[in-house]
């Protein structure tokens, strides 16, 4: 009896895990899209942190409490890199240069076989991220995005995504916000990729290329990006629908894509409507 | 008095079309400033080479003798730059109130950690941000309407809304790109009380209108541009008296207008 529990609850506490690092990385989508810019890379931003993480853990032995800012770093300082030349260009640049970063790092963790471990990965990454350290930083995560966004950061970023040539006229330094945004969000995406990493003990190259960077902005397409908390519950439910639709087996990619289809284009504003209030 | 602002042989060429054309203007501190003309003079277009929306091709802008020309718009916002827009650009998502504490955007200073950690600092900036952004809607009549969503309000409300949002961050020079435009009679003539009551506070106006007893009334100076180019410049009498300008403007609406302006 002891045998099927156990079976249960390590498939649940998965996919547990699993939520909360879907959340963290819907805010990183949330990051870039509340100020209406495009990003594709946050998977590939994902992949860097991951791993960063993994390599500073098992090559060097490096404490966790190091190795997390550290994940968060190296993507920050890439999306600095792509950041500065693109964003001064049309929106769709930024989004392209960061599918192709997707691409680049792929090929890159596989070739450098030597570090990376190639085509097979990396595995035997100790489990060091505890649920209550991914739902500890979700939680200052969201509360710290809705404290923001009740100011005049805020109030710069809904009007960036509203009217860019307003916002602009009203004063805001658009090209620093867009690069702040991306690399906030590079910063989150890292950190959800090492979480990741230090839960699932195993990663690949593959993991994190243009179908994962369309997962995670679906996160943020069924949520909204209304509020902060959004797009982590549209993460919630598209990371557990597909859980609990197991007994449709085939069909539930179908089902999956056809609930993102519906809400793009029946709830515009994703399932979580609201909007926050940005004056005191 | 010194010119605030100056132009100097502005230049903007779309393709072929020199949509300005080597604008020499001044204007003065202190001073309402109109620019008039038939549609497709270019005013738009200068408005928009004053702001930093467009490079110019060539000459140069400068705004309290500094140079300008090269600057992005948030820089000049910073100098003391603002502007409305004559197809009215709300934050239509946003409340009205939250529309002008937008444009507060450069006068508020706490840091963003500050925000973060909602600081007493932070709060106290926020509370008199809102307590000034409520005057101003008072003083633009829209203070009733406050929390209502922007998008939602009438025509010349949003274009109240934007005057008020453009005066939020307390420029020296504010630039009105039709404001009377869809207003009827009575809403345009509270604003021309409105606007007048402006010199008071500081703010040097440059307004481009195509209801000419509003122009008339309004401005010390006028500058008038036709395909691009200066074609006059002076006070309102010798405008009216302009033949060039009744020329160009010779068989629309507008020199009826004029007309009807000369004569009253
Ligand atoms: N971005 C643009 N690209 C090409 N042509 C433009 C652009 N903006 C304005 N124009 C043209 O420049 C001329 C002046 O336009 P505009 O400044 O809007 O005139 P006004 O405000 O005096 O009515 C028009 O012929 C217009 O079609
Ligand atoms: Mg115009």
């Amino acid at each position: 009896m002891a045998e099927w529990l156990d079976d249960f609850l390590f498939t649940y506490e998965n996919l547990i895990h699993a939520l909360g690092i879907h959340g963290l990385l819907a805010l990183s989508m949330y990051c870039v899209m509340a100020l209406g810019q495009l990003s594709l890379g946050q998977a590939a931003f994902m992949g860097l942190g991951a791993y960063t993480g993994a390599l500073l853990t098992l090559k060097l032995g490096l404490p966790f409490w190091l190795v997390l800012p550290i994940s968060a770093l190296v993507p920050a300082l890439v999306a600095l890199v792509i950041g500065g030349p693109t964003l001064r260009l049309n929106g769709v640049y930024l989004a392209i240069s960061t599918i192709a970063l997707g691409e680049v790092l792929r090929v890159l963790y596989i070739n450098a076989e030597s570090l990376t471990g190639g085509a097979l990965g990396l595995s035997g990454i100790p489990q060091k991220a505890s649920l209550w350290l991914v739902y500890g930083l979700l939680a200052v995560c969201i509360a710290g995005f809705w404290a923001i966004g009740r100011s005049r950061i805020g109030r710069a970023m809904e009007a960036m995504r509203e009217d860019e040539m307003a916002a602009g006229v009203m004063g805001v330094n658009l090209p620093l916000y867009k690069l702040g945004a991306l690399i906030a969000s590079a910063m989150l995406a890292g950190l959800a990729g090492s979480l990741a990493a230090h839960s699932n003990s195993f990663i690949g190259p593959n993991e994190y290329g243009f179908e994962a960077a369309v997962t995670i902005l679906s996160f943020a397409l069924l949520g909204g990006i209304g509020t902060p908390i959004a797009p982590v519950i549209g993460a919630f439910v598209l990371t557990a629908l597909p859980e609990l639709l197991r007994p449709l087996a085939d069909f539930r990619l179908v089902f999956n894509g056809l609930i993102i289809v519906l809400a793009v284009l029946f709830l515009p504003r994703g399932i979580v409507p609201f909007r926050l209030r940005r004056a005191p | 008095m010194s010119a605030l602002l100056s132009a100097r042989g502005l230049t903007m060429q779309f393709r072929g079309l020199l949509a300005v054309n080597a604008v020499d203007v001044d204007v003065a501190a202190g001073s309402v400033h109109g620019i008039i003309g038939p549609n497709g003079a270019g005013k738009t277009t200068f408005f928009n080479l004053i702001s930093g929306l467009l490079r110019p091709t060539s000459g140069s802008l400068t705004l309290d003798g500094q140079d300008v020309t090269a600057l992005p718009p948030y820089a000049r916002t910073r100098m003391g730059l603002a502007r409305t827009f004559q197809n009215i650009r709300m934050f239509s998502d946003m409340s009205v109130l939250e529309n002008v504490m937008t444009g507060m955007h450069t006068r508020l200073k706490a840091p963003g950690w500050s925000a973060l950690l909602r600081l007493p600092g932070f709060r106290a900036e926020e509370r008199e941000a809102r307590a000034q952004a409520m005057e101003l809607l008072e003083f633009v009549g829209l203070a009733d309407k406050a929390d209502g969503r922007s998008g939602s309000l009438a025509y010349g409300e949003q274009r109240r809304l934007e005057i008020a949002r453009a005066l939020a961050s307390r420029p020296r020079l504010l630039l009105l790109d039709e404001p009377a435009a869809g207003m009827n009679p009575a809403e345009t003539r509270e604003l021309a009380v409105l606007l007048k009551q402006l010199g008071q506070r500081d703010v040097t106006l440059l307004l481009v209108e195509h209801d000419m007893g509003f122009v008339m009334d309004l401005c010390d100076r006028i500058t008038v541009l036709n395909f691009g180019r200066k074609i006059a410049e002076g006070g309102p009498r010798d405008i009216r008296n302009d033949s060039s300008v009744i020329e160009a403007y010779l068989g629309s609406k507008v020199a009826e207008r004029l007309a009807k302006a000369h004569g009253a």
